[in-house]
């Protein structure tokens, strides 16, 4: 019994000496993001200036708590591009800071743009935003780990609930812009891989205008009404809009009373600031906290991929991009992110497997993979591309 | 079933009429109630209506009060356990989830979840004493024998953090797998034994030295690995059997205290969160939280032996010692 004093004693001697002497590990993230205007129907819903930076930096705080006592120390750079800039510029520039680990909110070409660019300094990139299958297939990089979940991740988790509650008809509403037709092209394929069926698809011409009019409600409430009539019979309204055009019009308007799920109504997420499940309800609170606002899905992208840099930095006890992407993509990557089971990367993709969740914008409604829906080694690769439909040849 | 009753009546008859029965207290987290369960009867024999959100729970050393931290209420409230009925509460700080009495009963540690720090709290005078800064996120508690050190987990920064208590400064840091949740000493304070939610593993640490010595994992046939997330933790007092709740793998494992292999899965309820003990080891008692029931485990013959139906979402369990 008396030794253990002793031991203890000397343990604190040399873990004070440490501390003092050695310098403590830098690790230098960046934050790469693009300036974006998305006006929102939902006054509520306009995204905050800073959007998942805010998210990257409560991470950076949690990853300096758990460095304090590991003497590793984390810094973020946001590197913020005007429409216009090079993100090629902005990476060349980040690594002239001594940044080789970059969390990015960015769309698809300019994340390949910005890849390609870090990939001679051996740059390794979290893409936290952007949702585009093709990243993760035949433009897929391996020096992309993706923390956003794809279209088809969404897509297929938003069917698997439609399925087991039995609304297999779907009445399919498509945006007139690219992304729009992207995840309506995502749906399609959940409905075919899960068994719905798309009784009709129309489309909804983008004509222009302002999202906000003193006298507008009169007018949605009659145009909508209008667009959805004459319809085949149909369970469930799937509206692809990720343009925000006129999704969040839908619900309750529509001439059939049927519910709305896609864009609006019934949303597939990472997440959503009414997740209280897996202590969550920590994650909420720390984050309002912090910011004085509500943690957004991107906010939590950012988070997830700052924390899975962190656990592999204080795993590894090393900054390197190839230590951190080896330790990343292997299965002794446990990852805690507040989804009930730890999170690991598909080494097809490098895409972080995750649940998604479905909500209201108020409650959790469900989330999927949905019992039943099975797998011979995990549930969530029921979402999104599985190996065997890969595209990608990682390079 | 009527091998079951059969059971149940032998146990009755060889443990005689007692005094006094022991008395489990079960933390509903939904349903905020604590039901009480005679340990001679099997049968709930009490339901007590608490605060919000009640889950960590525990006995003071007499008996005399049963804690339970009520979390959405941010205090633990202290149940006479003669009359039944909430009569105090303690500063806990925020958001009190689990918590530990020092081995004399005088103090009492609380883990704050949401700002990363533990609270000490001195008992007879209720009032607290002090707070100790550790990792994001810190919940599970466990005390050595003697008392010297605490031993808190943080579930973000993944560590089981040293404090010694008499400085209450943090003497070391240990890494384990993800989400640590619960953290039990041997009785002879030979080992720590800490529970990773998310990683699927239990650390076995050497309290001396602050290393992990060993890192018992599980598999159960049919079962996807995510589904194995272990929680609490109890070693009988002769430190040869170690009991870990798996959680939605819905079972508990057996772990030989020696070899720190696992030698039976054992199937109770739907999610199964914490455990405890009568205190003549006889019976372990485990918190099934989705199906709402808590099953009792005969410890020597390793079975199930009952299922009781007790409040919505049962969480944490403690038993009288007396």
């Amino acid at each position: 019994m008396t030794r253990l004093p002793i031991i203890v004693l000397a343990l604190l001697l040399s873990v004070t000496a440490s501390a003092v002497t050695a310098e403590p590990l830098n690790v230098k993230i960046g934050y790469l993001r693009r300036a974006r205007h998305l006006e929102t129907i939902s006054l509520v819903q306009m995204p905050p200036a800073d959007d998942g930076l805010a998210g990257a930096q409560m991470a950076v705080k949690d990853n300096d708590t758990t460095g304090r006592f590991l003497n590793q120390h984390y810094s973020l750079t946001d590197a913020h591009l005007k429409s216009g800039d090079d993100p090629a510029a902005a990476v060349e520039q980040l690594f002239k800071q001594d940044v080789s680990l970059v969390v990015t909110d960015l769309p698809a070409d300019a994340l390949l743009k910005a890849a390609d660019a870090g990939k001679a300094h051996g740059m390794l990139f979290f893409n936290a935003a952007a949702p585009d299958d093709r990243l993760r297939q035949k433009d897929c990089r391996a020096n992309v780990i993706h923390t956003a979940p794809s279209r088809a991740m969404l897509a297929d988790g938003l069917a698997q609930y439609l399925v087991w509650k039995k609304w297999t008809r779907w009445l399919l509403v498509v945006g007139s812009h690219e992304r729009d037709r992207l995840y309506a092209d995502a749906l399609k394929r959940s409905a075919k891989r899960f068994g719905a069926k798309i009784v009709e698809e129309r489309v909804f011409k983008d004509t222009g205008g302002a999202r906000r009019t003193d006298s507008g409600v009169v007018q949605v409430q009659r145009q909508i009404p209008v667009f959805t009539q004459q319809a085949p019979a149909y369970d469930v309204l799937v509206a692809a809009d990720e343009s925000e055009v006129f999704a969040n019009y839908l619900p309750y308007r529509t001439w059939d009373p049927r519910p709305v799920a896609g864009s609006a109504g019934l949303v597939p997420t990472s997440w959503d600031a009414s997740n209280g499940l897996w202590g969550g309800i920590q994650m909420q609170s720390r984050f309002t906290e912090q910011f004085k606002r509500l943690m957004t899905a991107l906010d939590m992208q950012a988070w997830t991929a700052v924390r899975m840099i962190g656990e592999a930095v204080s795993r590894k006890n090393s900054a390197d991009p190839k230590v951190i992407l080896a330790f990343l993509d292997s299965p002794q990557l446990a990852l805690g992110a507040f989804k009930g089971q730890k999170l690991t990367l598909r080494d097809w993709d490098l895409q972080l497997r995750q649940p998604i969740l479905l909500t209201d914008g108020r409650t959790i409604v469900s989330v999927s993979p949905q019992e039943g829906f099975l797998h011979q080694t995990s549930e969530l690769d029921t979402l999104g591309y599985d190996r065997p439909e890969t595209q990608c040849k990682l390079q | 079933m009527w091998r079951v009753a059969l059971v149940v009546f032998a146990a009755m008859i060889s443990a005689g009429v007692p005094a006094r029965a022991y008395m489990a207290y079960v933390s509903n987290e939904k349903g905020n109630t604590v039901s009480v369960i005679d340990t001679d009867k099997l049968a709930v024999v009490k339901t007590i209506k608490v605060g919000q959100r009640p889950r960590g729970i525990e006995l003071t050393k007499d008996d005399k009060y049963c804690l339970v931290a009520v979390g959405d209420d941010d205090t633990i409230q202290m149940i006479d356990t003669k009359s039944g009925e909430v009569t105090a509460t303690l500063p806990s700080g925020p958001d009190p989830e689990l918590f530990i009495l020092s081995p004399d009963g005088n103090l009492l540690y609380v883990a704050n979840e949401n700002d990363n720090t533990v609270t000490v709290i001195d008992m007879k005078k209720r009032t607290p004493l002090g707070e100790v800064q550790v990792g994001v996120e810190p919940e599970g508690m466990g005390i050595s024998p003697d008392g010297k050190i605490l031993v808190n987990t943080s579930e973000t920064t993944n560590m089981a953090h040293f404090i010694d208590t008499a400085t209450r400064k943090i003497v070391a840091n240990v890494l384990v797998d993800s989400r640590p949740r619960f953290a039990a000493f041997k009785s002879d304070g030979s080992e720590l034994w800490v529970s990773s939610e998310v990683g699927g593993t239990v650390s076995i640490i050497d309290p001396a030295r602050h290393q992990v010595i060993k890192k018992i994992t599980f598999s159960i046939p049919g079962l996807r690995s995510e589904s194995i997330q272990p929680v609490g933790i109890n070693i009988t007092r002769d430190n040869k059997t170690g009991f870990v709740a798996l959680g939605p793998a819905n079972r508990v494992a057996v772990i030989d205290g020696k070899t720190h292999e696992v030698k039976k899965y054992l199937l109770v309820g739907q999610r199964v969160w914490h455990m405890a003990f009568t205190p003549d080891e006889k019976y372990l008692l485990t918190t099934n939280g989705i199906s709402n029931d808590v099953s009792v485990i005969d410890v020597a013959k390793l079975k199930v032996i009952k299922s009781i139906q007790v409040g919505e979402l049962p969480w944490g369990v403690t038993i009288t010692k007396h």
